[in-house]
């Protein structure tokens, strides 16, 4: 990763697009079957176009078309869509040492384009050592590279997905897992980073009989939680 | 074009996520977080990941799929491997995908 401590701020925003590109190729299958599926599942062209514009949340998206395919109510997809997307709060809460100098000029943006790839690629940029003034740049440029190609992808699934045979079942999603798998690597680096997976991962497992995909976040917290502890008993083991 | 159910289930999705990245991110300059919640921040990105991932590769409508003719887990893991190998995140997302693609075709599926 190149580290310029006296970027401009074009520097920076086109530093984060470029950074954030790998992870847009983890997303283009994602978004292409959403595109692909949402007709299908009763979601009209502008409807499904105006959800990827307006709510801008990839798995929420998702669900609420398996949901709306299952005939669910809509308040019922509302309250999943809250839940699945309650990790963001995390973020939120992470980017506040960050962002907190900005006007909201800037914190409007930046809330409403806060995803998984944009929050993963901007904490990286935030938590290196330099001191350029410009790194919400990074994380802007970053965002709108995600939009774009986001909004892309879904109108490709729309168009030419729909001309494809079964597209949504080759399975293709799974470039989103390599994706995560890729950005989970390089915090494999402390025993407390490994426990936070281990228990969060096998959690996940455990917890995802929970309604509304509730598991998620329960077992985030406590592969959390769990790294803490290590890191705790650690410190105090070697002092 | 929209019909109105669309309009409401578009506006509630929306509502609902942006009630959740913004706020915090609104009041940040009036938050001061303490050092153990900062420090528990720390480790939000892999759990968050891992949470999302393990699911996504193990669990099928029919329960837990834990054997090597699953081929989200041998692309799992073969992009586990190379992501500790190379450290190079392309190369990790293509050769999982690419791992994940012959397998399913191939081998189990």
């Amino acid at each position: 990763m190149t580290t310029v401590s006296n970027a401009t701020p074009w520097g920076e925003f086109w530093a984060g697009a470029r950074q954030t590109v790998p992870l847009i190729f983890g997303a283009i299958p994602f978004g292409i079957i959403f595109g692909t599926l949402a007709q299908s599942s009763g979601l009209s062209f502008a409807g499904a176009m105006g959800m990827s514009v307006i709510v801008f949340a990839g798995s929420s998206q998702f669900i609420a078309l398996g949901l709306l395919a299952a005939g669910t109510p809509m308040g019922m997809i509302v309250l999943t869509t809250w839940v699945v997307n309650l990790r963001h709060l995390l973020y939120a809460v992470s980017l506040v040492p960050y962002i907190k100098h900005l006007n909201q000029g800037w914190k409007l943006p930046l809330g409403f384009w806060l995803t998984d790839e944009n929050f993963m690629v901007a904490i990286q940029r935030y938590r290196q050592g330099d001191l350029s003034r410009h790194k919400h740049w990074f994380q802007l440029g970053s965002a709108l590279a995600m939009y774009t190609s986001w909004q892309l992808c879904t109108l490709i699934g729309l168009t030419v997905g729909q001309t494809m045979p079964n597209a949504a079942g080759w399975g293709l999603d799974f470039a989103m897992v390599a994706t995560f798998i890729g950005m989970v690597v390089p915090y494999l680096s402390s025993r407390p980073m490994v426990a936070t997976v281990v228990v969060s991962g096998i959690g996940a497992v455990v917890a995802r009989g929970l309604p509304h995909q509730l598991g998620l976040m329960v077992a985030a917290i406590a592969g959390i939680v769990t790294g803490m502890l290590v890191e705790n008993h650690l410190e105090q083991t070697h002092v | 074009m929209f019909n109105p159910d669309e309009v409401l289930l578009l506006g509630g999705m929306t509502l609902v996520t942006f009630l959740i990245r913004y706020p915090v991110l609104a009041m940040s300059d009036r938050i001061t977080l303490p050092p153990r919640l900062l420090q528990a921040l720390n480790y939000v990105p892999p759990a968050v990941l891992m949470a999302i991932v393990v699911p996504a590769v193990l669990v099928t409508d029919d329960g837990l799929w834990l054997a090597p003719t699953n081929p989200r887990l041998v692309g799992a893991l073969v992009a586990l491997g190379m992501g500790l190998w190379k450290k190079n995140l392309l190369i990790t997302i293509l050769v999982g995908m690419g791992t994940f693609l012959f397998w399913q075709s191939f081998v189990g599926g």
